[in-house]
Parts: C-alpha cells; structure tokens; sequence
C-alpha cells in the first residue's frame, strides 16, 4: 500500500504544543501549493535545473509528512533532473497530488 | 545566547523556532528568508549563533559564509549531506543538520553548542575546564587506572566492550554509548557504530578505513564526515 502523508513529525516536534502544530499547518498550506504551482510550471518550461531546486525544496515537505518513500524518491529524482533525466515526472506528481489532498483533508 | 535563524522556507523556520524553543538558554531574536537580510542584520546586531540554510536562492549558505565578516558560530542545516560537507572546513562551524532534523539529533547539536559556549566562557574568564586525564575500569573485582592517552581504540562485542591500548586489551561489560560519556569529546571520536577512537592514535586514513597501530577500523558513512572535519588537513 502506498504510503500516506502524516503528522508524527509535527507532533513530535510540538511535544503537544497545539498553537505551533496549528501555526505550522498554516504556513504549509500556504507553502505548498506554491511549491507545486512552481514545480508544474517549470517543468512546463522545461527548464529541469531549475526544476531540482524545487524539487530539493518539496523534498524536505515531503520528510516534514512522513512520506520516506517519496523522500527518497525526490533525492533520486532531484540527482537525475541534474543529468537532464525527466522518468520519474510521473510518480513524482502523484506524491505532490498525495500531499495536495492530504492538505485539503486537514485544512 | 542570542540566535537567528536563515531559511528560505518559512515551514523550516517554524521547525526551527520550535525545535529552539525547548533549550532556554537558546534565544531566537530574529529570522530572515534569504541571506542577505541576514547579512545586513548581523552587520548592526551582534549574535551569538546563525541557523544557516545552504540551500537557497541566489545568496547560498555558502555564499553567506564567505562574505559575513566577524562570523559567529553556526549550525548548517540541509536536506543534502554533501552541501553540509562542503561548508564544514569552516572553523566556526559547529555542527550541520540533516533536515528534517530529528529532535533527538536537535538535542545532540544543542549539547555541541552548549560545550563551546562553556568552553568560551571559561577561556575568557581565564578558567578553563580540567578535562579528567584517565578513567578506571572494573576487571575482575579490580579497578584498573587507564590513561585516556593510552587507550587507542575501543571496540563493541556484544554485551561487552574491548578497550585496546598500546600494550593490553581489556574486555569490560559496558557499552560503547556508555564509555564514549567517560571520554573526552576533544580526544576520542566514534567512527564506526562499533568502534570509537583516540583520535591521537590514527597512523593514517585510506578510502573508508583508519589505522590505528597495526589495526585497520572501518569508518561509517555517517560518521566520515565529522572525523574528516576534526583533521587537521593540509
């Protein structure tokens, strides 16, 4: 089964702190749809150095959200966008469409 | 101690503050999105510690190093070990940070940080801390002196420990977490999740190994980095 996005981290972190839990899922889910709005237009452009930047920057989200799998999968994706390499595009943006939905759940 | 934080990400800034927040010497006074406003910052207020991002746009981590003059201590943060590496030859650079930084790992850092600044402290008062010179192990109902000089290596066998010094090797019922607290920081580095050396000790280091005398230790991937910033490397 895939893996789902999560708040262990957050929670973690907050040691039960409700106001930086919530000021936290604020600040994400104003991040991250820009983050994605930015990766699908570069990627549009096809301009693929600038696309492992943003890629380098969801990547973090995606540890933030538990989601290791697509961790690793963004560090490998990052490393061959470096090279030019696009193949994993797909499974890529069904991570970031994971993590869209999950956001919407939880706003 | 006076600190500001510098990400482009303000989810990483927020994990920061947070993570900050449970240390209470550790005050956030303010932070930036991007490098330059740091830049500017640290030009008119003095801090005590950066939490500096590499990775960001335009003006890097790396950039912000080489161009803040009268640097303070800082702690790097990254999602990419190898930025990290590159900026750790750095004398004022204390530790770097895996992101998401783990609060444990967070602990870690803040125990470095609280060090140095002790450290510092007692310097500058003209007072600085006596480091214990030798550590005495229980061998057969005999408390045994060891000099911290001594001792080369210490290797993890199972429920034991095996202290390795130029002339004797002494088998003890400890664990290497437990003996590395004894040790001083200054002195001994683990390197291995099974082995922790005396750094005076090493003849030479080649690919992913140490030599201590005649014994080859493996270096873990992990730990490579922190024994390649403690050399002193031509």
């Amino acid at each position: 089964m895939a893996e789902r996005p999560n708040l262990d981290y957050i929670k973690e972190i907050s040691g039960g702190n409700e106001e930086f839990e919530k000021k936290f899922l604020n600040i994400i889910q104003t991040e991250f749809p820009k983050e994605m709005n930015e990766y699908i237009q570069t990627l549009e452009a096809n301009d693929l150095e600038e696309l492992a930047k943003i890629v380098h920057k969801i990547k973090h989200k995606l540890g933030i959200l538990g989601l290791t799998d697509g961790y690793k999968l963004a560090i490998k994706y990052e490393e061959d966008l470096k090279y030019g390499n696009i193949k994993l595009k797909d499974e890529f943006r069904e991570i970031l469409r994971s993590v869209e939905e999950f956001i919407l759940k939880i706003a | 101690m006076k600190c500001i934080i510098v990400d482009d990400e303000a989810s990483a800034r927020a994990i920061m503050q947070e993570l900050c927040r449970t240390i209470p010497e550790m005050e956030v006074v303010a932070e930036f999105p991007n490098a330059l406003e740091a830049l500017k910052y640290v030009k008119d207020h003095p801090v005590d510690l950066i939490f500096l991002d590499i990775h960001m746009p335009k003006l890097t981590g790396v950039d912000f190093i080489e161009t803040v003059t009268d640097p303070p201590q800082i702690v790097l943060s990254t999602s990419d070990k190898e930025f990290a590496i590159e900026a750790y030859g750095y004398e004022f650079i204390l530790d770097y940070l895996v992101k998401p930084i783990s609060p444990e790992r967070f602990h870690k850092c803040a125990i470095k940080i609280r060090n140095f600044f002790e450290k510092e402290i007692a310097a500058r008062n003209g007072t600085a801390i006596l480091e214990e010179e030798d550590l005495y192990i229980n061998i057969d109902r005999r408390l045994i002196k060891l000099k911290f000089g001594d001792i080369q290596l210490i290797e993890a066998k199972g429920d034991y420990i095996e202290i390795q010094t130029r002339d004797e090797r002494y088998r003890v019922h400890s664990t290497l977490k437990k003996i590395k607290e004894k040790l001083p920081e200054s002195k001994f580095l683990q390197i291995h999740r099974s082995y922790i050396i005396n750094f005076s000790q090493i003849v030479d280091i080649q690919d992913n190994s140490v030599l201590i005398e005649r014994n080859v230790i493996p270096i873990s991937r992990s730990n490579r980095p922190e024994l390649m910033q403690r050399l002193n490397l031509l």
